[in-house]
């Protein structure tokens, strides 16, 4: 278990919201992990040089956090391997099959009062819930 | 310049996912449990998060244009389909099974651990996968992307 951390939780997210407006601000792109990473596995090389440095500010903040702030990656996931490889495929293709993750749908697409993304949201915190409820509760330590 | 500020938003993405508790696994998981020892952490980043781009983005598309592109791209907002739901399912069980989403997972991938790397491994093949699947042409892929080209 995990102790609640408002403080710190409302920082993060008022940080993170700032990255989402600024990218929007300077450049008209709304900030969707998902869409980013998979832009740069397709086809289409036309805007691959703004989502590259996107990807590089995102890996040289990990650095920053490992070297400063190093709590903040130091939980790893208790999941096995396979069942890691399994949720990473669901990950990756159900953001790409619904156009969206945690940051486009969750965070850009709630700020913009987007009814489609609204219910892309909703509709993962469910699932997400009732897997954790199947995998906690009903079948207690099976996976990890 | 205008890269510049594309990494910058980068950085500050990352930074705030790692402060506000984003890449820590077992606290995602224990959000999403909530008929066991729930944590409300999550809720205080999406308040944090979309709290601010509720008034930032109403005055940014006031004007006319981003400081550095032609227009505002912007996702479409209505269009609620059955991959939209079939999509979103998917990805909830994916989350709930790693607490991992895509960001936090990247940004977690500079520990070097195998267990994120096996994750974003995977990730990267199931976005692959679904365009090797769905692309009949170039650039098809990605419209109308929660996220925009």
């Amino acid at each position: 278990m995990h102790e609640f951390t408002p403080v710190m939780s409302t920082l993060g997210g008022v940080m993170i919201g700032l990255a989402v407006a600024a990218l929007y601000f300077f450049n008209g792109k709304f900030l969707g992990v998902s869409g980013i990473t998979a832009a740069l596995l397709g086809p289409d090389h036309s805007g691959k040089r703004w989502r590259l440095s996107f990807m590089a500010g995102l890996l040289t903040g990990g650095a920053l956090l490992l070297a400063f702030h190093p709590a903040a990656l130091s939980a790893r996931s208790p999941y096995s391997i396979p069942v890691l490889i399994v949720a990473g495929l669901l990950v990756g293709y159900g953001s790409s099959m619904g156009k969206g993750c945690t940051s486009g749908h969750g965070i850009c697409g709630i700020s913009r009062f987007s009814a489609r993304s609204l219910v892309a949201t909703g509709v993962f915190m469910v699932a997400g819930i009732a897997t954790v409820y199947i995998t906690h509760h009903l079948m207690a330590g099976v996976l990890s | 310049m205008r890269l510049l500020t594309v990494f910058f938003s980068g950085v500050l993405f990352a930074v705030g996912l790692g402060i506000s508790g984003m890449t820590q696994p077992t606290k995602i998981i224990g959000f999403l449990d909530i008929f066991g020892a729930w944590d409300p952490s999550l809720v205080f980043v999406m308040a944090g998060a979309v709290g601010v781009n509720v008034i930032l983005y109403r005055l940014s598309i006031k004007r006319l244009r981003p400081l550095f592109a032609p227009a505002f791209a912007l996702p479409p907002k209505h269009t609620i389909n059955k991959s939209l739901v079939i999509g979103a399912t998917l990805f909830g069980v994916g989350w709930g099974l790693s607490g991992y989403c895509p960001g936090p997972a990247l940004v977690s991938s500079v520990t070097g651990w195998g267990s994120v790397l096996a994750f974003v491994g995977a990730m990267l093949a199931g976005m692959y996968l679904y365009q090797r699947l769905h692309v009949t042409r170039a650039g098809v892929t990605h419209k109308g992307y929660a996220v925009s080209d």
